[in-house]
């Protein structure tokens, strides 16, 4: 049992700022609050430049030059897809944020291309060249990296505020704690281990450890993204879909299918494999496709097939609220979750500022990432400033519960790779979570309840197991804030499907707000129109 | 999924064990690393953009495991055929530079 201040710790440091969680946000995150002076330690499951799906794909960004015709056109463009759940305010503010960050990102150095009329063109990012570059900035700026170190729980003070966080190096089995002023979760979301391209880092593990502090989600009701990817391989990249036919084995067309209508594609799942052929793509584009992304086309030349000219299977992979807009409700302009001390940044924040209900694929993503990330970190790090000497006196402890015991208190064994399947056929199929129903929703509710008691009652066989023990129990938890969300939203609205409920209805424009892990609640609030108040005071408030 | 660690080409750096995002490889003293949790590989390609050396193939398929010949992969040169695609290499510059997005989004209504 892994049990702050009653276990010896083979690494103990000491940091202004703790993030957790080494993609895009974390990065920025860590970059910002070290450039505001903070001493800061990066911590990561993986390895601080391969992971997260960033690093494995790359996609577009958000980048809009401030010109005001283009800035109005990009904030109106989703507004209606997204449900009018989005704050223009918020837009604005990460529309300038990302323009200059990602101006930044050429001074450091990233190989922008440029485009005909010989202009730099900034509008997208290949993620493995991008996270290297990252990773050597924030090396630069002085930042302690821990690769291959998961955290496990939180450490809260005697007044509740998050102070760092305990984990293990899954290589060497040796267990760290990092004690902290104030702590980011930069985790990601949830793809629920669905082999989506460099998803399968992302299990929830944020969510879970802020619910455990006390922090609330927001929007997990949208949380139902699948990508497009063949149907044998990992790659789920969607863009050039945009060229595909989509037919049936025999090659008739599929009426109504399109990458921008994968309801369809799902629905004709349910009955029979699905095919595509990207076969509406010009000769001379399929060039620049290939320049644009290559890894589109790794699987398709490994498999020996032309998906210009032949027709190949294909399917949907859970995004979750990887693609999702929902996460860690942020209660300010700093990027403060509602727990005092403890922030949140990209994915694993709600992202229903800028996008409201409907994904903003990656290009909105990558633009949340970068600016919150920016914010929590400068945030961050001024908060912990602000604790002064009071910083060194503090009395902490774990507040990790489920999946965290392999003591002998328990008799029942935790069988973590089945908990894991049976969350995974409760969140896979396309009839449960993307064609929601009442009725579906409370059957689904109700099974991972019962597997939330049983993770409540189990322990862990050994230290292995702790940190898929942690994944299982995230996922679970985070599907549990998704179906509670989905059955209050008695609409259909952004990418939430209810089928009961098929029309948007004017009286449910508020977001909703989850929480709470052996009793989930879920409760309304209404839009924020556009109050920004003055990030100084707010810093490091809990509201 | 990962289903090659080639013997005769691997250098023993360990790269791939320290980098690989989901904890696939184990390393082995004076030997080439293990696939040790081969179900865990999420098929992204990532350890063979980091191998110095092209040591490393990542079969398309992710959710079965296939078999792989070096030889042949060698032959019709799948073997680091992705970090010459986005030019990681000695001597190579990366792709990111030639990028070709903003023509396809030029075609996009």
């Amino acid at each position: 049992m892994l049990k702050t201040l009653t276990t010896d710790f083979e690494l103990d440091l000491e940091a202004d700022v703790l993030v957790i969680g080494g993609g895009p946000a974390g990065t920025w995150a860590a970059w910002s609050a070290a450039s505001s002076g903070a001493r800061v330690v990066l911590v990561d499951k993986g390895y601080c430049g391969t992971t997260g799906c960033a690093a494995a794909s790359g996609n577009g960004v958000w980048y809009v030059p401030p010109d005001p015709e283009a800035r109005e056109t990009a904030k109106a463009s989703r507004e209606s897809l997204g449900g009018f759940l989005s704050d223009r305010s918020w837009m604005d503010r990460v529309l300038d944020q990302t323009y200059a960050n990602v101006n930044q990102l050429a001074e450091w150095g990233y190989p922008f291309p440029t485009d005909d009329e010989g202009k730099p063109y900034r509008r997208s990012l290949q993620g493995p060249e991008y996270m290297r570059l990252m990773r050597r900035q924030i090396q630069r700026a002085g930042v302690k990296i821990l690769d291959n170190s998961p955290a496990l729980e939180l450490l809260v003070d005697d007044d509740g505020a998050v102070a760092g966080a305990t984990g293990v190096n899954r290589q060497t089995g040796e267990k760290w704690i990092v004690r902290s002023q104030s702590t980011i979760i930069a985790t990601g979301g949830c793809a629920f281990l669905s082999k989506a391209l460099g998803c399968n880092v992302l299990t929830g593990d944020g969510y879970l450890m802020a619910a455990e502090a006390g922090a609330e989600m927001s929007g997990m009701e949208f949380s139902n993204a699948y990508g497009i990817s063949p149907a044998f391989s990992s790659v789920t990249k969607t863009l050039f879909y945009n060229w595909a036919t989509f037919t049936y084995e025999d090659g008739t067309v599929i009426p109504g299918a399109s990458s921008h209508r994968r309801s369809v594609i799902a629905e004709t799942l349910l009955q029979q494999p699905v095919y595509a052929i990207i076969d509406k793509a010009a000769e001379s584009m399929r060039a620049s496709m290939r320049l644009a992304q290559p890894n589109f086309f790794l699987p398709f030349d490994r498999a020996g097939i032309d998906p210009f000219t032949q027709r190949f299977p294909v399917t949907l992979r859970l995004e979750g609220t990887v693609r999702g807009t929902g996460g860690i409700r942020i209660v300010d302009e700093s990027c403060s979750s509602s727990v005092r001390g403890l922030y949140a940044a990209g994915d694993a924040a709600t992202r229903e500022l800028i996008c409201g209900g409907f994904t903003g694929g990656g290009s909105h993503n990558a633009a949340w990432a970068i600016s919150s990330g920016y914010w929590s970190g400068k945030s961050a790090a001024e908060y912990s400033r602000s604790l002064g000497e009071y910083k060194t006196q503090r009395q902490v402890k774990g507040v990790g519960e489920v999946g965290l015991h392999s003591g002998s208190d328990r008799s029942q064994t935790l069988a973590t790779d089945e908990i894991i399947q049976a969350v995974q056929a409760e969140v896979f199929p396309y009839e449960k979570n993307y064609f929601r129903t009442e009725q579906g929703l409370t059957e689904s509710l109700g099974k991972l309840n019962h597997l939330w008691q049983e993770l409540r009652s189990s322990r862990v066989k050994s230290d292995n197991e702790l940190i898929r023990a942690r994944e299982a129990a995230a996922m679970v938890a985070t599907a549990r804030w998704m179906y509670s969300s989905a059955i209050e939203r008695k609409e259909t609205r952004g990418m939430h499907k209810h089928q009961d409920y098929p029309e948007l209805d004017a009286n449910q424009q508020h977001h909703l707000i989850s929480g709470g892990l052996d009793r989930v609640w879920v409760k309304t609030q209404p839009l924020l129109k556009s109050k920004i108040q003055n990030p100084k005071s707010k810093i490091g408030v809990a509201v | 999924m990962i289903e090659l660690v080639s013997e005769s080409r691997c250098i023993k750096c360990n790269i791939c064990v320290n980098i690989c995002p989901t904890n696939v490889f184990d390393r082995v003293p004076d030997a080439p690393p293990t696939i040790a949790r081969q179900s865990d590989c999420q098929t992204c390609y990532m350890c063979e953009l980091y191998c110095p050396v092209d040591a490393l193939y990542v079969a398309p398929e992710s959710d079965v495991t296939t078999s792989v010949n070096e030889a042949e992969l060698a032959e019709v040169g799948l073997l680091g055929s992705y970090r010459e695609k986005i030019g990681w290499g000695h001597k190579r510059t990366s792709t990111a530079k030639t990028d070709q997005t903003f023509q396809i989004l030029k075609q996009m209504k």
